[in-house]
Parts: C-alpha cells; structure tokens; sequence
C-alpha cells in the first residue's frame, strides 16, 4: 500500500487498536488461572511446611527493622494452633529477592522450609531449593532459640551451599526474619 | 522452493542459532536444562508461526514505511499472550524462563523472518517457514541445554543417571559460551564434510 | 552505600554480558577493533539510560493507574523505538560531531535486548527512580567493559594461528566463555 500520511496513521493505529483489544481480552482470561495458579502454590507450600490442619488465619506482622510486611499463616486444628507458616523474604540475595515459607511448631522449632522464588544462580544458589539439595534439610527440627542462624563462616551453625554463601547467608536472613516475627506475634512459649 | 524444503531448512543448513547466529541471548540464558530449553524452543516457534502468519496475510495492508513498526506490534502482542498464557497454566517454566520470554520481541529471528520472508510470500509458505525456524531454534536450544545438563548436573530432561555433581562449570554462565562454542565449531566442520 | 553496592553488582558480579546473558549480538557484531567497541558502548551507555528512565515513568505513571501492567511488553518496545529514533534525530540536528560517533550504532540498539532487559529488570527488582537510574547506567558501563575487553583480545586473536574450524565465532564464544569464567572471581565482592 501506497505510503501517504493517511494511510500510515490509519494502519498503525487500526493495528494498534486490535491488538489492544485481543490483549485486553487474553489477559482476562487468564487472570484466573495465573491467580489459582499463584494461589495453589502458596497452598502447597503452606501444607508442606507445617502439620495437618483444619483451616488457617493470616495475620501480617511488620518486622521490628522495618521493612515489608511478613504473612503469619496460623495453623489451627479446632482451636490450637499446630504450627506457623510464615511467608517471609530476604533481601540480601544474589540475584535478587529471595521468598520463603518457613513452617514453625507451636514450641518455636523449625518444621519445614520452601522455597516460593528466587533469582539465584543456577547450579549454586539454586541449591537452597529442597529438589536441588540437602542444603534447606539441616534446617529442620532446629529451634532457632538455640541454633544460630547464620553460616559457619559468620559463626554461626549453617552449612553453606558450596559457592554460595551469599545465597545461603540470604535464606538464614529469611528463616531469622520469620522466626522473629512468629515470636513478636507471641506464637513460641 | 517446495514445502518440505521450506520446512526443513531451519533444522540444520540455514539453523537460526548454530547457523545463522541469529538470537544467541535466550540460547545462552535459558539452556541450563534440556526442558528449559524446550520451553523455551516452543515458545519462540508459536510466536513465530503467528506473527508469520498474520504478517503475510495482512502485507498488502501495510504502508512501506511504516512496515518495522506494524511488524514490532503484531510480534510483541503475540509474545505477550504466550506470556499470559505461560504464567497461568506453566507457572513452574514460566518462572524458569523469567525475563527472556518478554525478551522473545527483540529476538532477531523474528523479526527477521517477518521482515525477509512473511512479508513477501503467501500465508502457507509463511507458516511452514516459522514453523520450520520455530522448530530448528528448539532444536538448537535442546541440544545445548542437554548438553550443559549431562556435564554439568549429571542429568538429562531432570533423569538423574549419575552421583554427585558434574562439571559444575557447564551449568554456569561460562559453561554456555564454551559449550555453544564448540557445538558451533563441531556444525561447521559437519556443514563443509 | 547501597548505591555503591548496585553499581558494583550491576558492573562487575553481575555483568550484563558474561553472567546475565543479554547484549549477545552486538556483543558479538561489534567487537572485532576496539574503536568501533567504544562508539557502540558509548551509544548504549546514551541509549539505556534514557531509556530506562521513560519507560520507568511510563509504567508507574501510565501502565500502573490505568490498570494496564500486562501491557509492559508491547508499550515498552515501542517507547525505546520511538526514543531510538528521536535521539538520532535530535543528535543529528544539536550536535553533528557526536551524532557522527554514535550514528550509526543507534538503529541497532532498538533491538539490543539489553535495553529491553533492563527496563523490565528495574520494574521486577522494585527499584525507585533513582536506583533504576543507577543500575542502568552501571549495567551499560559494564556493558562497554565487557565489549571493550573483548574486542581488545579479539584484535589481538587476528594474529593467531586458530585451527580451521574454530576460526570466527567458536573461539569467540570460547572466550567469551573463560572472561565470563574471570568475571565470577568478582562475586566475593558484595
């Protein structure tokens, strides 16, 4: 077609206006799905991280270092809260946020840890993930009351993964992050 | 030119990546595993085929001048449906893949492809061109992510068929420039015997 | 300090070249002599920058109150286009000796992934206006030193006797390969 003003602007901005509108129309679409699909993995992580349960109450605690918020998802079997599912974070990653769901039992001991995203290097930091590595198992059935949380190299008690400390430094900022706040919520004895 | 021709040049004699250079970006970022590299492979070839597919059909309509712009839109609108669509039922690859499926708008084969062959020949011919350069880059992106895996996790397409490690270096960033290299130089030598 | 902390991340630990993968092509277009290295990297260095900072605005101005995030992608690529094409109309009429460095690396920057990259990598990292400012501006520095670096080797490789079929981009990739494997001994610095 014949390059004239009319028809360049009448073209660019008919093919403009469709595919806005077809855009428009997928991202409807599939804004359930990417929700549900956010959702089911936050549920599966919250069951993997704390014991059997009924229903749970979320309460969002606001670290005392300031910071965003940290979601306490209680546990409860009728009215006892069997353990915390805490989504916390870290910024001190290698590659960028690291995101956490640490489960915690009533007593304050570390249940299980996920991992809910992360940037890290492929290979290293990537190991923090439970599929990937031993590295999250050394977390469990520890009370962070008594075990420190920090790196061998920072002295504390955590083994970091091979060429990762940065990663590793990152997920014992997240797991103290959320134990602080279950404790400021009154949750350990 | 027949079809089967037009659909199998991208495999091997005119490949995108090992040959034509073309879109080295995604190939290096994502190859850490064969099925990232499938994911991605797939990706990239559904916007291709599309974008090829409305590109030819709508050449008549487009003024001259304004060709690289109208091409920019329709090729981004498609990447972001597979985005769309990635995030909600492969949430999983989705988060793998990350920052190079918006990334797919500036891969120069697809731009290239709507530029030196949509936009001069029919809808059939165009879709079995994106098609078969769709294809060729999964094939190319597959083959290097397998690569990495077995080396560098042990590995293949997440089947573990070893202990311990791996090369470790192969999984990393210097590990994708090495072995894309020499799976370069192992093409050209196949090409010329 | 945390600035001090970006601008060393974004330069050297995690170089936009050897460890985040983006920039490839012109990476490996533009590094056969080390003037024409300089030029390109000075163009990105313009080009990324600028670009960032508009299309940060766009989204948190425009994208964000209309509802419109998932429209990031198509209105990004046409912003950093449009921008593409008034810099070097602009450069072309203000200033004649720049334009005549930088010219003719400004139509392949539309479709340097970095530019795009970075763009949407300060929008996922929550970066404010000022950190993104910073972090483009270093990405882009690290950008040139990784080009430069290598067009300086690869003048050099010109000279070697490299068997048949490495000649070219093989050894390129491969050396490419032990600089990015130079560029982790950097990671212990943040």
């Amino acid at each position: 077609m014949e390059s004239s003003f009319k028809n360049m602007t009448l073209v660019l901005l008919g093919i403009s206006l469709v595919t806005s509108f077809a855009l428009g129309a997928v991202y409807n679409l599939t804004k359930e799905p990417i929700e549900k699909a956010r959702q089911l993995k936050k549920e599966l992580a919250i069951k993997q991280v704390v014991p059997d349960f009924e229903r749970l109450e979320t309460v969002e605690v606001l670290p005392d270092e300031g910071g965003d918020p940290v979601v306490i998802n209680k546990a409860m079997q009728g009215d006892e809260v069997v353990g915390y599912a805490v989504e916390t974070y870290s910024k001190k990653g290698f590659g960028g946020d690291v995101l956490l769901m640490v489960g915690f039992l009533p007593d304050g001991s570390i249940y299980n840890t996920a991992v809910l995203g992360h940037s890290e290097t492929p290979g290293l930091g990537d190991k923090m993930d439970a599929a990937k590595s031993k590295f999250s198992e050394q977390f469990k059935n520890q009370n962070p009351e008594s075990f420190k949380l920090k790196v061998k190299k920072d002295g504390g008690q955590v083994d970091a993964i091979t060429a990762a400390t940065i990663s590793s430094r990152a997920f014992c900022d997240g797991v103290q992050r959320a134990y602080d706040a279950v404790k400021k919520e009154g949750g350990t004895k | 030119m027949n079809q089967l021709e037009n659909f199998t040049k991208g495999f091997i004699r005119n490949n995108p990546v090992l040959v034509l250079l073309l879109g080295t970006c995604p190939t290096l970022g994502v190859t850490t595993s064969a099925i990232n590299g499938l994911g991605m492979g797939l990706a990239t070839t559904f916007v291709l085929v599309m974008s090829n597919l409305a590109i030819s059909l709508m050449k008549n309509l487009i003024p001259d001048n304004v060709r690289i712009p109208a091409f920019i839109v329709i090729i981004a609108s498609f990447v972001t449906i597979v985005d769309l669509f990635m995030a909600g039922y492969a949430p999983a690859l989705h988060e793998q893949l990350g920052l190079f499926i918006p990334l797919i708008v500036v891969n120069c084969i697809v731009l290239g492809r709507a530029e030196a062959f949509a936009s001069k020949n029919d809808v059939f011919s165009s879709v079995i061109d994106g098609l078969g350069m769709g294809l060729g880059f999964a094939f190319a992106l597959v083959m290097l992510g397998s690569i990495r895996e077995v080396l560098g996790g042990g590995t293949f397409f997440g089947l573990r068929f070893m202990q311990g490690d791996g090369i470790l270096v192969f999984v990393l960033a210097p590990g994708a420039f090495i072995a894309l290299g020499y799976l370069i130089a192992l093409i050209n030598k196949l090409r010329k015997a | 300090m945390e600035y001090i902390i970006i601008i060393i991340s974004a330069i050297f630990v995690n170089n936009i070249v050897f460890a985040q993968f983006l920039g490839i092509c012109p990476f490996l277009g533009v590094s056969n002599k080390l003037s024409t290295s300089i030029g390109m990297g000075g163009a990105v260095i313009f080009v990324l920058t600028l670009a960032t900072i508009v299309t940060y605005l766009v989204y948190q101005f425009v994208l964000v109150p209309l509802g419109l995030g998932f429209l990031q992608t198509i209105s990004y690529i046409l912003v950093i286009a449009a921008l593409v094409q008034m810099v070097e109309i602009i450069l072309k009429k203000v200033s004649p000796s720049l334009y005549q460095a930088l010219g003719i690396y400004l139509p392949l920057i539309t479709t340097n992934c970095a530019v795009l990259g970075v763009a949407i990598l300060v929008i996922q990292k929550n970066f404010n206006l000022l950190e993104s400012v910073v972090f483009a501006a270093a990405t882009s520095v690290g950008f040139t030193l990784a080009l430069v670096i290598f067009a300086g080797i690869r003048e050099h490789m010109e000279l070697m006797g490299i068997p048949k079929g490495m000649r070219g981009v093989p050894i390129a990739l491969v050396t490419a390969g032990l600089l990015s494997l130079a560029f982790m001994g950097f990671a212990g610095l943040v």
